[in-house]
């Protein structure tokens, strides 16, 4: 069905999107929670700068990337002169590029997640002597727990689909940085890959469509679970 | 003792000031209309609210006290906590929710028994159960069960009934007199109903718009013609401790002694020798110069013109001495001229009615109204 190249670019997806996900998936808690509850100068600021990457052009965004993650960035070569972390051209890059790309969409679906928590619930925790860190980890994050996860569903289907920003940070290497969407873009350039591009074309959609599903499922799921059902 | 002195205003341009202290033990009730400050109160007992200024002490432990600096976080006042919406954790079972606030006290201050809780407020069956399954009664009895599992040192009540309809509400009542019999646990109940006040509260805290009113113990508070504003005209009126002296089961009464003499009353569900308490409005006690001869009223008692003040509107109140007690009538002020009632001057107090709150738990069933009211004219 799909030939070695195109189911590396498959797996690569896969792998690049989960890990986007999962490193970016407490960050994302904690800003939502921040930007949710806490009160502080300077918050439209930061609430801006999460967001800056949904309304930003990709590409704009990879190439900020690569001006402070590249070989020679702002911070890109302290990483590889101290700890010997390259991003560029590398997975561990594309990676990167797709979480800073899908993180305001988590951010914004945990955040309305724990907007629409209870916070009675959360004084009466505490007049039961559970301190604040308690009340956030046994009252607070369980009941966010629907909007975590379609947050991190949201999260796999947009780095799925990222292109501007990796292409533009990491370049479009095999193997390497060059996910479905890249490939497809490769495969269209290349006399013959117009097959190809279909094949991907057809994985792309059925991933889209699975993980929507799979996203309400666990939703139904969890609020049965949680008592929200 | 529980002490209270604080005040607080907010931005919409609510003030409160209260301040008193009330024995650590039995249950005082924090009764007004909506609106006059009794929630807030025990907010700032919970910590919940932080007051501008002031102190409270419970038992001799300071939670708050703006002068010092000190104000102990919510989760360190072990304060019980029971809100008139439950607010049950959705997502733990009614076992989980009671063992929340047990797993989080310190072993060895665990004088409430897990069993006892689920005994006392009979929620056996529920312990599997979701909180969405359950009933609002239920809920809130699981809600108590929470609270005392915590191992408070005091427990909090906020409108616990409020949101009940009568069914629910009388059965919840009878646990929360067991509650109060059993658990020797002091408890601050808010409530803006005057039947609970009355059947639950040694001690009653009155508030008014944010102002407090009156604080001591309840009859004595009851009694007094300056809870106006609290009780509004309808319900103005007198709290009587009585005890049962006899009952005539051939016309259904019973007679009631109290410190100002006899009143006959229709039947209560109590034994010869027992306490009870009754109320007399105001409005139900008629003043004539003369016995009066040939009228239907049987409870008619000498008494004496204290006091007459003028009230809003057509209205006066007027303070009776009756024997050693006291009775307040109202009547108009154009009955006060006609009358010529002054301080001083002899009168016959005719009690058009009376309610009787009979019911302490060893007299009723579980479940059975609070109140017998009724006219015996």
């Amino acid at each position: 069905m799909l030939t070695p190249e195109e189911w590396t670019a498959v797996t690569l997806s896969l792998r690049v999107a989960f890990w986007a996900t999962f490193w970016s998936l407490p960050f994302a808690v904690l800003t939502a929670f921040v930007l949710a509850r806490a009160r502080f100068p300077g918050k439209s600021l930061l609430d801006g700068l999460v967001y800056l990457p949904l309304v930003l052009p990709k590409v704009v965004v990879g190439y900020l990337l690569l001006l402070t993650l590249g070989g020679r960035g702002l911070i890109g070569q302290y990483l590889d002169a101290w700890f010997g972390i390259k991003l560029i051209f590398t997975t561990a890059g594309a990676t990167v590029a797709a979480a800073v790309v899908s993180f305001p969409l988590t951010v914004n679906a945990i955040r309305l997640a724990l907007e629409a928590v209870d916070r009675g619930l959360e004084t009466a925790a505490r007049t039961l002597g559970a301190s604040r860190l308690d009340v956030f980890f046994s009252v607070t994050l369980p009941l966010m727990l629907p909007g975590i996860l379609s947050g991190a569903l949201l999260a796999i289907a947009s780095a799925l689909g990222e292109f501007g920003a990796t292409i533009t940070f990491v370049s479009n290497v095999e193997g390497q940085t060059r996910t479905i969407p890249l490939a497809i873009y490769s495969a269209t350039h290349m006399p013959d890959g117009d097959a190809m591009a279909l094949r991907l074309t057809l994985v792309s959609v059925v991933l889209a469509l699975g993980s929507l599903l799979l996203a309400s499922l666990v939703d139904r799921r969890i609020r049965v679970m949680i008592g929200r059902g | 003792m529980i002490e209270v002195d604080f005040r607080l205003a907010r931005p919409g341009g609510f003030s409160l000031e209260c301040g008193f202290a009330v024995p650590a033990s039995g249950v005082t009730a924090l009764f007004g209309r909506s609106g006059a400050g009794k929630t807030t109160i025990i907010q700032a007992v919970a910590g919940v609210v932080r007051p501008d200024a002031g102190r409270i002490v419970v038992d001799g432990e300071v939670f708050f006290e703006s002068a010092r600096g000190i104000d102990v976080p919510i989760e360190a006042r072990r304060v019980g906590y029971v809100f008139q919406d439950s607010r049950l954790f959705p997502h733990l079972k009614v076992e989980g929710n009671l063992r929340y606030g047990e797993r989080r006290s310190r072993a060895a201050e665990r004088r409430i028994g897990f069993e006892a809780v689920v005994d006392l407020l009979g929620i056996g069956h529920l312990l599997a159960r979701r909180p969405h399954t359950l009933s609002g009664g239920e809920r809130q009895r699981v809600a108590i069960g929470r609270a005392l599992l915590a191992q408070p040192r005091l427990l909090l009540m906020d409108e616990p009934l409020a949101a009940l309809d009568e069914a629910r509400k009388a059965e919840i009542l009878p646990y929360l007199e067991r509650l109060r019999d059993e658990m020797g646990l002091p408890i601050l109940y808010v409530s803006h109903a005057l039947d609970e006040v009355l059947r639950l509260a040694d001690t009653l805290v009155a508030l008014s718009e944010g102002r407090q009113v009156a604080a001591g113990p309840v009859a004595q508070v009851m009694s007094r013609p300056d809870m106006l504003p609290v009780l509004g005209r309808f319900d103005l009126g007198t709290l009587l401790e009585c005890e049962v002296v006899r009952h005539d089961a051939a016309y259904g009464l019973s007679t009631l002694a109290f410190s100002g003499g006899e009143l006959w009353v229709p039947q209560v569900g109590r034994a010869v020798g027992g306490k009870v308490r009754a109320r007399v409005r105001a409005r139900d006690v008629a003043l004539a110069l003369t016995k009066p001869e040939g009228v239907s009223v049987s409870n008619l008692l000498p008494a004496v013109v204290e006091a007459v003040r003028a009230l809003d509107g057509p209205y006066a109140d007027i303070a009776l001495r009756v024997g050693e007690g006291q009775l307040a009538a109202m009547v108009t002020r154009e009955s006060v001229a006609r009358l010529g009632l002054r301080p001083g001057l002899a009168v016959w107090a005719m009690v058009k009615s009376v309610a009787v709150e009979g019911s302490r738990p060893e007299a009723f069933e579980l479940g059975e109204s609070p109140f017998r009211s009724g006219a015996i004219t």
